[in-house]
């Protein structure tokens, strides 16, 4: 099993026809044949998309067109920041059930926006800002790098892009291989959040544990804390191991992710490390043994 | 992007709020007429830098009895003698570090008469994704310690995006600071008109500290602290030519004319990495094995040789650097694009001091390849551990 995505899921591309998208395309489609059916452009419905290997696909010009015509349940976004939240609202009015947003730098009030549209609708949002996710030899959607991960037992949760790679490449080593790897992305407004991924690694049976990262700014690891501590009261836990970036970030400043920033006395590394560890996660004082140290939790 | 407070008013005015007369100078000569273009006869004295806590703020060069970076006149002459002390000297205040910013400009403000002061400020709200009024009876102060002493003296009150400021939200937000008569009756006007402010400029934080009400009943805004949101600058023009170079980092200017994410920090190993996760990760564990990191240094995903070797250089070019510390895991990042970028700055600059690089992911054999073939000195690392005990020992 796996939480989201599987070789069933059907993707659309909104932002096929530019150099990203189309790039990360053709790395999905690579990735054990992750179903890519379509791209979507306002003005070139109609046409084919190729890619650099010689592989098609059809655009259309809006996104409820390509849902129609492909039975797409999933949509990826790698449309530039000025017009990346109407693309996100599109998807939406569209009633794609799970869409991620690849897309850094869109502006927050955008965001905003984009997450009152989400509140009356039934779509998931991924992102933005995220690399996307990955269920190995099933399927690929957004970024990540295919050839480090392997089909396992943990699942991966993330702020941060690399970090999850970090994350993926050392429970590789470890032998023990990736259920579902999620980037949720480093932006301050978004769709899904940590507690949204938790709750879908709690209940899939084939999640036996849980690394889950997070970064300075917000509280949404604190908030994923205390949901942990009251699923646990429930007799639902999985052994997690955790990490937090940005002990050493200077207060006040923005760290690359326009969510990383300690602001108003709020979102410092020290009370998420607090709030993970009383929720029962061990949590990596090294991003390099995010791997080592889940082993050391499951020999218990 | 932060503003001076001049320009937050301004800003601010744009939209009807109300605010103090004043003018902002760059020369003492320029004050005295400054001053007589106000009503008088009470002048208020500001220091124009990017950073709070000028009120109690103290000027390096004068005496430690001397006043702060804020101060009341109540002459045009007394206005002219404070100017004459403040600008040019250099203003350590809570928030500028000890080596403190050199006040360039002063704003001379028309006085006000006090009769309360409270606490206003308009962020984005990151659990509800929308934005939200901060709002406290303790104005003048340290919000953050109000928060962190007396929490139940702070309200939030959230405000949904489909429908704006309510006539509601309005009510809650006034009986919040226990405001009746003139002031309630500006405050129907002044809260919305706010909001509408924060939306339309994309402001990423507008804290107006203290909001006044004055002895006859109506509010003023009396201190304003604005900073909009990098990523809708595109969409702005006209804020983006408040901004104020001399009040920024030369390394973080340079780097940003690169798209590059890196902020200055005070230690001496600099690094460069791909990630904004990762790179603060690469601080945190040189931390661990006990330096300082110089920087923190993003190159983002899709970087190519010319942006890796621009970001190489501003982190050779600060001088306190010993040490760099290159910390790739390639996903859509190449390792053999970084590590090319890389020997080309070399190259060009040449490298005084210990490089260690770490290359994982996406054609890191190709990326190792290049570097130990460039025949130049650069320690390769297995891992992100291993790469931080081998920079940390070599700058010892």
């Amino acid at each position: 099993m796996s939480i989201l995505v599987d070789k069933n899921t059907k993707i659309i591309v909104q932002g096929l026809t530019g150099k990203t998208g189309g790039f990360h395309t053709e790395q999905a489609l690579a990735y054990h044949g992750t179903q890519m059916v379509g791209g979507v452009h306002p003005t070139k419905g109609g046409q084919t998309w190729t890619g650099s290997h010689g592989e098609t696909l059809p655009i259309y010009a809006s996104v409820a067109e390509a849902k129609d015509a492909t039975g797409a349940d999933a949509s990826v976004i790698y449309v530039p920041p000025a017009g990346a939240a109407a693309a996100i609202i599109e998807a939406i009015e569209a009633g794609i059930p799970f869409i991620t947003c690849i897309t850094e730098g869109i502006p927050v009030l955008d965001m905003v926006k984009v997450k009152r549209r989400l509140e009356d609708s039934r779509s998931r949002l991924l992102g933005p800002n995220c690399p996307g996710i990955l269920t190995p030899d099933e399927c690929k959607i957004g970024i990540m790098p295919g050839s480090i991960f392997k089909k396992g037992s943990v699942g991966i949760v993330s702020r941060s892009g690399t970090l999850t790679y970090e994350a993926v490449f050392q429970t590789t080593n470890e032998g023990l291989g990736q259920t579902t790897a999620v980037g949720i992305g480093g932006d301050p407004v978004k769709g899904t959040e940590f507690i949204d991924v938790l709750e879908l690694f709690l209940a899939d049976p084939e999640t036996t544990s849980i690394i889950m990262i997070g970064e300075i700014g917000g509280g949404a690891e604190e908030d994923a804390a205390q949901f942990l501590i009251d699923e646990a009261k429930k007799g639902r836990s999985k052994p997690m191991a955790g990490f937090i970036a940005g002990r050493t970030a200077p207060k006040g400043r923005t760290m690359g992710h326009a969510g990383a920033v300690v602001s108003g006395g709020k979102g410092d590394a020290e009370s998420k490390i607090a709030a993970m560890e009383a929720a029962g996660i061990r949590m990596s004082e090294s991003p390099a043994r995010l791997g080592k140290t889940l082993v050391e939790v499951l020999k218990g | 992007m932060n503003i001076h407070e001049y320009q937050a008013k301004q800003v601010l005015k744009g939209f009807g709020a109300p605010v103090a007369e004043g003018v902002a100078v760059t020369s003492v000569d320029q004050v005295e007429a400054a001053a007589r273009s106000l009503p008088g006869p009470l002048y208020v004295v500001k220091s124009q830098i990017h950073a709070g806590g000028r009120g109690k703020g103290k000027f390096k060069e004068l005496g430690p009895d001397a006043k702060g970076g804020v101060r009341l006149a109540f002459s045009v002459e007394e206005a002219v003698a404070h100017a004459k002390e403040m600008l040019g000297n250099t203003l350590v205040t809570a928030q500028t570090g000890e080596a403190g910013k050199q006040v360039n400009r002063l704003y001379i403000e028309d006085g006000a008469d006090i009769e309360r002061e409270l606490y206003c400020s308009l962020l984005v709200d990151r659990a509800h994704g929308r934005i939200a009024y901060v709002v406290s009876t303790e104005g003048g102060m340290d919000i953050e310690a109000v928060a962190h002493d007396t929490p139940e003296k702070i309200q939030t009150i959230v405000i949904d995006p489909a429908t704006g400021v309510t006539e509601a939200d309005v009510a809650a937000i006034n009986a919040a600071y226990g405001l009746t008569g003139a002031a309630a009756e500006d405050g129907k006007s002044l809260f919305p008109i706010l909001y509408k402010a924060f939306v339309e400029t994309d402001m990423a934080m507008l804290e107006v500290n203290p909001l006044i009400v004055m002895k006859d009943g109506h509010l003023r805004v009396l201190d304003a602290k604005v900073s909009f949101d990098g990523n809708a600058l595109f969409r702005h023009d006209d804020m983006k030519a408040l901004r104020d170079e001399t009040e920024e980092d030369a390394k973080e200017i340079e780097a940003s004319k690169w798209d590059l994410a890196y902020v200055s920090l005070d230690g001496n190993i600099g690094c460069m990495v791909n990630g904004a996760g990762l790179a603060m990760a690469t601080m945190d564990i040189i931390k661990l094995y006990g330096k300082e990191p110089a920087n923190f240094c993003d190159v983002g995903g899709g970087a190519g040789k010319e942006k890796v070797a621009a970001a190489f250089k501003i982190i050779t070019a600060d001088p306190a650097v010993q040490g760099i510390l290159v910390n790739i895991f390639g996903g859509i990042m190449k390792c053999d694009v970084i590590a090319e970028g890389v020997v080309a700055a070399v190259k060009e600059v040449g490298l005084k001091v210990p490089l260690v690089v770490r290359l994982e992911g996406t054609n890191a054999e190709l990326g190792k390849k290049i570097l130990k073939e460039s025949g130049l000195d650069i320690t390769p690392a297995d891992d992100l551990d291993d790469a931080a005990q081998k920079i940390v020992a070599a700058v010892g």
